[in-house]
């Protein structure tokens, strides 16, 4: 056998200090050189277990093998036949928990890089040859209506799968632009609007009737999609509603959530204010409260925007933070301060109503909670105040109540999300699936995908039957 | 896109778009708003339903220059088209046969009350209307506010017409006069709302104001049309925007409509330079 490679070959990204003003994308991808060299360390272990850390099932150690064999147009194939948006995928996906968590070399430290070999392969078909995706033959009609609810990846994968398979598919969107998390949420330094546009595209191109600036529960329910010719509706619509603390002096201004923050920035484009129109503040000193993805997104979208200082908050310690791994690591080096153990007690504000400074609890770790993680306690009489202008709250979202409120007969839990089959999407209904964030609560992209993949699957089935 | 289908000048500052909505015009009700964004680079605001026509598929609104959107809407002609047009947006103002119904409207409002007005007597209520401007010359649709009223009250700032004085001095008339008022709609400026409001407390007549926080989406997603009502948070898009008037935190409201006065200056200001050197 040929002695294991463990160089995982890294990937250059943009020096933080350069990085820390532009909104261009941090990291640069691979380029073919070492995109060669990094797939040429895959073993092709029998058992390929990364497959079996993929929600969707990409046949990762056959493309790996196309990618060794030079052949990309093969690669692109590969991966398209179970995940529709590759170039999103590899900007964002938790490798690290999922596919590379289970490479045969994840054990040495140097499993594949999976993600960026994913990446390359996504923007070589976008950069040389988009037609190379087979010309799937034109489906033949069923002349079934599907209406798919939000945009985001649950929708646009289930959308796309449906058409596919020759129904007649109705996409709806609430907001003026297809995408939604990818859009509005995830920034342009992370994962560029173009190549989310480049998906929604090709959605398109699959026949999907986009239908945007359409809130459904507002101009048609969910009724009335059924009993207009809508043979079945899957629901896609993410968990969007902002969660706030609940503590004196939230509604100051100055006080964002990071839905609205991020809307401003990355949907409304206010980091080209005033050639873009829509406003959003910064100030000197800005306090992000949460350690997840969207925090991250937050803080670094403050520092782009100018702010001196940058301040994550966060109740529990660093290595409670749900965040990704790579993301922390980026937004340390470009400068963000973190307050572990703290928590906001409450804002304080001047004579104009704008947030000046935030009083916190100084926190401690005692014994596992529901989550498993260490339940953090305050410290009684460690109160101190941190100098701030802007505040963005990032503590976590819920699906909006809308659908749910104008649908007869959905289940819902006490979090608000619609209960649905995990292997079928299906509500208890009938004629109703729904998947992704609206099911399980915010998660990732990669499982709305494959709920709406799976939801798809079964929506065909019950149409087949009709 | 949403085709401008028919415009008009109510008064200097204050326009009347009908516009080309089937979607919007098959479920709007009165108290419902649209969300607008005119191109790309536009700004998302809101702007209340005062009118609409099923059978032609179009929904009016009337709205008044204040900022870079406003002054930008009012250069749009019949035939020109906006990106989007998001509705009906918000709760419909709740409509219910209470008695006597006073409908309080100061400036552009005199349109966006008019459905509400409506509605009011045709579910058998008796409206009394009462409408404000500043002068003569910002006076409009004072004869079909009375069309759809039972009496109607018009006050002028500086007494150039109708009666002298604010809104809230025939309001408080008419509270204090021998007839049972049920219910005050107030809608217009905030500051008018807050005064409307402090004036029927006293009284404790139930009265509805139609907030006008900023918003971005208007369904709910962003929170940033937060206003305190009773000592709650609620999100204006889809808790509101009617609320009960007495319970309204006004001073909260005015702080956070203040929140990009820098902003919005630089951005008119911005824009008059590129529209002065064309
Ligand atoms: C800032 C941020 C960063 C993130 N980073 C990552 C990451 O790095 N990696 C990762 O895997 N995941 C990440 N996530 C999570 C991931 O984006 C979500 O789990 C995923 O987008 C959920 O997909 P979805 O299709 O269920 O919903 P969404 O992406 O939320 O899309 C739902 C769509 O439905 C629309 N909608 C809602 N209501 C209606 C209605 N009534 N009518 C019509 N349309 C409606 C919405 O406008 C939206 O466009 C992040 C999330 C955020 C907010
Ligand atoms: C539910 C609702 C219904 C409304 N209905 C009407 C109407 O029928 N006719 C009408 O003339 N006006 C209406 N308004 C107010 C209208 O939205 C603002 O006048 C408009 O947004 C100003 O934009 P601008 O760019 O011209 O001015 P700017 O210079 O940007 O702002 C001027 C002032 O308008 C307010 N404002 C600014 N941006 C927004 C925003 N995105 N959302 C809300 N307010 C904002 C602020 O308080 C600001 O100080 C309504 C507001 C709400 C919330
Ligand atoms: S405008 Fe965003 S929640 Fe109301």
């Amino acid at each position: 056998m040929a002695k294991l490679n463990l160089n995982r070959v890294p990937m250059t990204r943009q020096d933080p200090k350069v990085r820390g003003k532009n909104f261009d994308e941090v990291a640069l991808g691979y380029n073919e050189e070492q995109v060669k060299a990094e797939a040429s360390r895959c073993i092709q272990c029998p058992k390929h277990p990364c497959t079996t850390g993929c929600p969707v099932d990409v046949d990762i150690h056959d493309f790996i093998k196309a990618i060794n064999e030079d052949n990309f147009a093969e690669a692109v194939t590969i991966i398209k036949n179970k995940n529709s948006l590759p170039g999103i995928c590899g900007r964002v996906c938790p490798q690290e928990t999922q596919c590379e968590a289970h490479c045969a070399l994840a054990n040495k430290d140097a499993p594949i890089a999976i993600g960026r070999l994913e990446r390359y392969v996504a923007d070589w078909e976008r950069q040389n040859n988009p037609s190379t995706t087979p010309a799937t033959d034109k489906p033949k009609p069923t002349g079934k209506r599907v209406a798919v609810v939000g945009s985001g990846p649950a929708g646009l994968t289930a959308a796309a799968d449906l058409a596919k398979m020759g129904h007649d598919v109705t996409l709806f969107e609430a907001l003026h632009v297809a995408g939604g998390v990818l859009m509005y949420g995830i920034p342009e330094f992370r994962l560029p609007k173009e190549i989310v546009q480049t998906e929604v595209d090709y959605v398109s191109s699959q026949g999907v009737k986009l239908e945007l600036d359409a809130v459904i529960g507002k101009i048609d329910t969910v009724d009335e999609l059924l009993n207009s010719g809508f043979d079945a509706v899957f629901l896609g619509t993410g968990a969007g509603l902002p969660m706030f603390l609940d503590i004196p002096g939230e509604n100051l201004n100055g006080i964002y959530s990071a839905n609205e923050f991020l809307t401003r920035v990355n949907l409304m484009k206010a980091y080209l204010f005033p050639e873009y129109d829509t406003p959003v503040s910064v100030g000197k000193n800005v306090a992000v409260i949460g350690g997840g993805n969207v925090a991250m997104d937050s803080a670094r979208c403050a520092l782009r925007l100018g702010a001196d200082n940058v301040y994550i908050v966060y109740r529990r310690s660093e290595v409670e933070m749900p965040a990704r791994r790579e993301e922390v690591e980026n937004a340390m080096e470009e400068g963000i301060i973190f307050k572990f153990l703290t928590n906001p007690k409450r804002f304080i504000g001047n004579d104009q109503n704008w947030v000046t400074g935030m009083e916190c609890y100084e926190m401690e770790l005692g014994e596992p909670d529901d989550s498993g993680r260490r339940r953090p306690i305050a410290k009684e009489g460690s109160e101190f105040t941190i100098d701030v202008d802007v505040v963005i709250v990032a503590l976590g979202t819920t699906p909006n109540p809308l659908i749910a409120a104008t649908t007869e007969g959905l289940d819902t839990t006490s979090r608000g999300t619609v209960v649905a089959d995990e292997n079928t999407g299906r509500t208890v209904k009938p004629g109703v699936w729904a998947g992704g964030d609206i099911v399980t609560g915010s998660a990732t992209v990669i499982s709305a995908m494959g709920a709406g993949k799976r939801a798809a699957a079964d929506i065909h089935a019950y149409l087949s039957e009709l | 896109m949403y085709q401008i289908l028919l415009r008009e000048d109510l008064v200097p500052g204050i326009h009347l778009f009908k516009v080309a909505a089937p979607k919007v015009a098959s479920k709007a009700q009165a108290g419902q708003f649209v969300v607008i964004r005119i191109d790309e680079k536009g700004e998302r605001i809101p702007l209340t339903i005062a009118d609409w026509d099923r059978a032609e598929g179009s929904v009016t609104i009337v709205f008044m220059e204040v900022g870079t959107t406003t002054h930008r809407l009012a250069l749009l002609k019949a035939g020109d088209a906006i990106n989007d047009f998001i509705g009906p947006l918000g709760l419909p103002t709740h409509i219910d046969k209470f008695g006597t119904v006073v409908c309080v409207a100061g400036g552009f409002a005199v349109a966006t009350i008019m459905p509400i007005a409506r509605s009011m007597r045709q579910k058998g209520n008796k409206v009394i209307s009462i409408m404000g401007a500043r002068n003569k010359d910002l006076i409009f649709w004072e004869d079909e506010l009375r069309s759809v009223s039972d009496q109607l009250i018009v006050t002028t700032d500086d007494g150039s017409y109708g009666r002298k004085g604010l809104v809230t001095e025939p309001l408080k008339e008419l509270l204090e006069g021998d007839e049972e008022i049920n219910r005050v709609i107030a809608i217009g400026p905030s500051v008018m709302m807050k005064y409307s409001a402090l004036t029927t407390e006293p009284f404790g007549v139930d009265t509805i104001v139609s907030l006008n926080p900023i918003m971005v989406d208007g369904t709910g997603m962003c929170g940033c049309c937060r206003v305190s009502v009773g000592g709650e948070t609620k999100f204006a898009c889809v808790d509101g925007p009617d609320f009960d008037g007495h319970q309204v935190d006004w001073d909260l409201l005015f702080a956070r409509q203040r929140s990009y006065l820098d902003e919005e200056k630089c951005s008119f200001d911005q824009w008059q330079s590129q529209m002065d050197s064309k």
